[in-house]
Parts: structure tokens; sequence; C-alpha cells
């Protein structure tokens, strides 16, 4: 199970990394878009990997930790997905009026030579 | 008092939100009420970081020195965010509402009338910078950034053209990149720590164990890593001049303290963390502080050298700017911090005006202009034998430029740190500190003073030719239209750098005590957590 998380985080950073690093403005939003996946998962994985473990005490019953899954990095993880998210859509915006403006959609602006 | 206070410190934050989201009701015809609001806004914001200020600077009981702790929903630390005003953030949300009051009246003249919703991504912008400088929990650190980096990439695009659509599309990315960095390195920092509150945080890394130190100290850099993208160190700063030059005046002006929001946190962070009471992780990354600072004067030295505009110019100052903060931060002694926050002020205002200005001068010019002053420099300037002198007699200097040349002086004096005006005891508290230190001093200290010095000459050296060739050049002058308006911001921040050199000593008592407080992360723990019992160090885990 970690070995797979791990792995499945490495495949979507590295991805995206590459990606980001391509000059056409298409696939810079798809790196962006991979790598901030990449980051989400790694976040969630921060409040350790658990399974069947609720992030919510039953009232009621004495709480025990070791069955509980930590619910600060779901919640953090939810605030970073609806920023990211966000974000994407405000830079696919930028990157249709650069289109428009500069009549190319490599990063520069303009092609190169 | 003290429970009005208490609730005056996320006053910075909600209300330019509130007034921001309101302002979205309405059109933007509705001009005058929009700017009414927002003036008003700006006003209340002013007298507020005054009132924080004055709290933070009054001793209250057997303390030198107060700290307001505000827990949101009564949550308690370290479980609940809090928001912080200490010496050094009560600072920073002055500073704000100082250079955020000149833009905006800047702004008011022509430059809202560029684009849409101008109004409300200012005061978003300013939301976003008062809540990254109160905060006092890693996490809410992140959301505040992205509130105060949203409005940067509309404001940003302000005005639209091409130039900004493309400085954009590189902005954008490098920030989103950076943000993704950022969160890396809270949540490898919560992994290993168990807490997201700073306060917190400064309490458990001295007991950390070993294998989880090394996992803290990576998160940690991480973290750095995307801070320093927004400082503007050296081989993470070749999108800033770009972006600062294309941007429209005023947001290049209100963008001067953006870097320095990068470099607060720094600071905060690198004094909690990693300062003397750290144990085995003291001092750690000082160095990378220090040698990316010294870089960063020197790329930004050589830029403003060869610089062919003013605006460019201005982009490459903000570089040589932080990197004296960075090197600074990196000495980790703390009379030369004291003089580095001295600096952040006084450099802040005057960046923040040197954009303005700029804009007035550049407003009498055709463009292209500018290359030819430089390219006349070495070239020789071909209308130099053929000027006429009977015309010369008699001209009166009218009045607009004189007054933008008198401005133009007083920030070239500032930005070299020339004897006048406060950028020179800003650079003169930083290099005593530094000569005057107990003991040997290092050779990587001299080279940092012989730094700080040939940077101070480069920037005179650029700024006298420009000087020359823009306000003397007799021909090319058509006298700008300025208005009160628009002189009036620049006036009032270059007079508040005036009043920093007469007032410098007791600015510079303000900028010690809030240096040495910085230096015991222990009270600032204590005051934010309470009286909690020390909690055992976890192993490597969390609860």
């Amino acid at each position: 199970m970690e070995m797979m998380l791990a792995i499945g985080i490495g495949v979507f950073a590295a991805s995206g990394v590459w990606l980001l690093l391509r000059p056409r403005t298409y696939q810079v939003i798809i790196g962006l878009a991979l790598l901030s996946y990449a980051v989400n998962m790694f976040i969630f994985s921060m409040g350790r990997i658990k399974m069947d473990a609720p992030p919510v005490l039953t009232p009621g019953t004495a709480a025990d930790p070791a069955v509980l899954a930590d619910p600060v990095p779901q919640a953090l993880v939810l605030t970073a997905i609806v920023i990211g998210f966000a974000m994407t859509a405000l830079f696919l915006v930028v990157l249709l009026a650069a289109r428009g403006r500069t009549g190319t959609d490599h990063v520069d602006g303009r092609e190169a030579e | 008092m003290g429970d009005v206070m208490r609730h005056l410190v996320i006053a910075p934050v909600l209300l330019p939100l509130a007034v921001g989201a309101f302002l979205l009701m309405f059109d933007d015809r509705r001009r005058t009420m929009k700017m009414t609001l927002s003036l008003g806004t700006v006003g209340a914001l002013l007298v507020i970081a005054v009132a924080l200020v004055v709290y933070v600077d009054t001793p209250s009981g057997d303390r030198w020195s107060s700290l307001i702790v505000y827990p949101l929903g009564n949550w308690r630390p370290p479980f609940g965010i809090v928001l912080v005003a200490d010496r050094l953030s009560a600072l920073m949300v002055l500073v704000t509402a100082v250079l955020g009051a000149a833009t905006l009246l800047f702004a008011m003249a022509r430059w809202h009338r560029a684009g849409p919703r101008f109004y409300t991504l200012f005061l978003l912008l300013l939301t976003g910078l008062n809540g990254a400088f109160l905060t006092g929990d890693v996490f809410n650190l992140f959301v505040f950034f992205e509130i105060l980096l949203a409005a940067s990439y509309g404001l940003v695009l302000h005005g639209s053209g091409t130039a900004r659509v493309k400085a954009g599309l590189h902005y954008i990315p490098i920030n989103l990149v950076a943000s993704s960095l950022f969160l890396i390195g809270v949540s490898l920092i919560y992994g290993v720590t168990g807490t997201l509150n700073m306060a917190d945080l400064a309490r458990l890394v001295p007991d950390l164990p070993d294998d989880s130190r090394v996992l803290f100290e990576a998160g940690a850099a991480v973290l750095g890593v995307a801070f320093l993208v927004k400082a503007g160190m050296w081989p993470l700063s070749f999108w800033l001049p770009t972006t600062y030059a294309a941007s429209c005046a005023p947001v290049a002006a209100m963008f001067a303290i953006m870097t320095k929001v990068g470099i607060y946190v720094i600071l905060r962070l690198f004094l909690l963390c990693f300062g003397d009471g750290a144990g085995a992780s003291a001092d750690f990354g000082a160095e990378w502080l220090y040698y990316g600072g010294m870089a960063t004067i020197a790329f930004g030295g050589i830029g403003v050298l060869a610089s062919q505009s003013m605006p460019r110019l201005g982009g490459y100052s903000v570089l040589v700017s932080s990197g004296t903060l960075l090197a600074a931060i990196g000495t980790t002694n703390s009379a030369v911090i004291s003089g580095a926050l001295f600096y952040l002020v006084s450099s802040t205002f005057t960046i923040g005006a040197y954009f303005l200005l700029v804009e007035l001068i550049e407003r009498g010019r055709q463009a292209g202009a500018d290359v030819l002053a430089v390219t006349m420099e070495v070239f020789g300037d071909p209308e130099e034998d053929i000027e006429d002198e009977e015309d010369e007699v008699g001209v009166a200097i009218p009045a607009a430029i004189a007054v933008l040349g008198g401005g133009f002086l007083a920030c070239t004096a500032l930005l070299a740190g020339m004897p006048p005006l406060s950028g020179f005891i800003a650079k003169f508290a930083m290099l005593s500190a530094l000569i005057n230190e107990a003991g040997d001093i290092p050779p990587s200290h001299w080279a940092l003073v012989i730094l700080l010095v040939l940077s101070g000459l480069a920037t005179l050296i650029a700024m006298t030719r420009t000087g020359i060739r823009t306000l003397w050049g007799p021909d090319e002058i058509a006298i700008p239209r300025v208005r009160a308006i628009e002189a009036m911001p620049v006036a009032v921040l270059l007079f508040l750098c005036a009043a920093m050199t007469v007032m410098g000593g007791p600015a510079m008592r303000y900028m010690e005590a809030t240096a040495q407080l910085l230096y015991w992360p222990q009270i600032y723990a204590q005051d934010v957590l309470g009286s909690l019992p020390p909690r055992p160090p976890t192993d490597g885990g969390h609860e």
C-alpha cells in the first residue's frame, strides 16, 4: 500500500515537472494539474495511511487514537484541492488571453527561432 | 481597552475582505462610491495599524513589550488557529497600510479606470498581506498567501496589454509551483511534528529525535524555497524584474511589499524554529540565506547597471533590497537584523515611491527613449554638437519637472544609501553592526560589507545616468501633466523616509526591541500557547 502510494505520487510529480518544462501553455497547465495531484496525495499520506478508520469520534465511547484517522491532513487536502482548482481555472483564462493576444501558444508569447 | 485591542487584531483581515466583497455587488460605473469606500477602508486600516504598533510597544506588567494573541472561534492553541500581533507583525501591517494608502490615492487619479474591479482586487491584496503578517499558523499562512497571490494575478493583468499578459504567463505558473512546494513543506512538517502552530513548532524543534529531525529540516528547506521564490533570491528571481516592469505603476508600487512578505516569513520561521535555542538544528540554512542573499545583491546590482528602462531598474532595485535583507538574516546577528528591519521599511517606501514617480516621468516621453538614453552613453550623442545655446537662457524650469526631478533625486539618495535620508541610516546600521562584532570579523562579513557598498555605487551610477538623460535632456521632454493627487503619494512616501531619518532614534529603538524579541522564541511560544504543559517529544509520529 505504502509502496503503491509512493510510486503513484512519484509518477504524478515527475510527469508534472516534465510537462511544466515544455514550451506549450497547454502542456504547462496539465503539468500544474498533475503536480497538484501529487501534492494533494502527499498531504493526505502525511496523516499516515490507515484502512477503514473514521476521522471522527463516536459520542459516548472513549477515544482511542489507534483506530482513528488523523482528520487534519484531510481538512488540509480539501483546502488545497479547492485553492488549486481555482488557480488552475484562473490560469486557464490567462492562457486563453495570451493565445488571443500573441497568436501563439508558446509560453514566451512568441515562437522560438 | 484590552478587550477592544484584542478584537482589533482581526480587523486588518476582515475589514478589507468585507468591503472588497461588498464592492463586487456594484457595477464599475459607480466609481465615486467604490473610491470613497476603499479610501475609507484604507484610512481605517492605517488607524488600526498605528493603534496596534502603539499597543505592542507599550510595556505591560513586568514585560517591556505586549503581544496580542487572538484565538479564532476561541479554540485553544495549538489546536485552533491563532492570529498573533507582535512587534514585527504590527510593524509590517503598518507598512502595508501606509503603502496601500499611497498607491490607492495614486491609482484614483486615472489607473483605476484601466480595468475592471480594481478596488476589489486591491482590497483583497491588502487582506492577504495583513493576514500573512498576522497569522500564527503555518497552513493559515498558506491560505492568506493564496489570497494575496490570487489578487496579485488579477492586478498584474490590470490595464491589459500584451506585455502584461506575457508577464502574467510567467508570473502565475512560477507562483503556482511555489505554492505546491509550500504545501509539500507544510505537510512534511506536520507529518513529523503533528502541529501547524508556529509557536508550538518552536517549542517542539529542540527535542526532535534525530531521525525525524532530518525530515523536519527537509520540510523546512522545501518551505524555504517556496518563500525564497517570492522573496526573489538569485536563481529563483528571473521572473521578478519583467513582471514588475510590465505591471502598471500603482500595482508595481504595491508589489514592493510582496517580496517583503517572503522575507518576513523567512525571518519569522527561521528565528522561531532555528534560533539559538533550537539545539541541533540551530542556524539551519543560515549559510544558504547569507550566500544566496549576497548572490542576489550582485545579480541585482549588475541588473541595475544594465537596465535600459526605468521600471526595470526599479525591478532590479527590488532584488538588491531583497538580497540585502536575506544576507542580513543569514548573519544571525541581532544588531544586523535590527538594521535590516529599518532597511526593510525604508526600502519598501522608497521602491514604492520610485515606481509611482517613474510612471509620472515616463508620461512625458516617447516610447524607446530609455533605450536611447543608454545607447547614447556608448555611442555618443549625435545632437551634442548642434545644441542651440540661445534657447537655453531664461527658460524657467516647469514646476512639474522640478517636482519630479526632486523626487527622483530623493529616490536616488535613498536607493543608493546616500547620507541625508533614511537609506543611509539603514545601511550604516547594518554595516556598523557587521564591523563591530566581538572578536575577529570573518572574511565573509567583509565580503558582504564590500558588496553592500558596491551595490550602492552601482545604483548611484545607474540612477544618475538615467536621471541626467531623462530630466536634463532638453529636447524630448513634453511637460507631463501631473495632478496633485498623483504627486502627493510620492511626496508622502519620501517624506516618511525623511521622517525616519529625523526620528532615527525612536525608530531604531523600536527595531532593536523587535529584533531582540525575535531572538527569544520561548517568550513568543509561551505567550501564544499560554500555560500549556510541555508535551513529551513524539517518536516521529503524532498521536
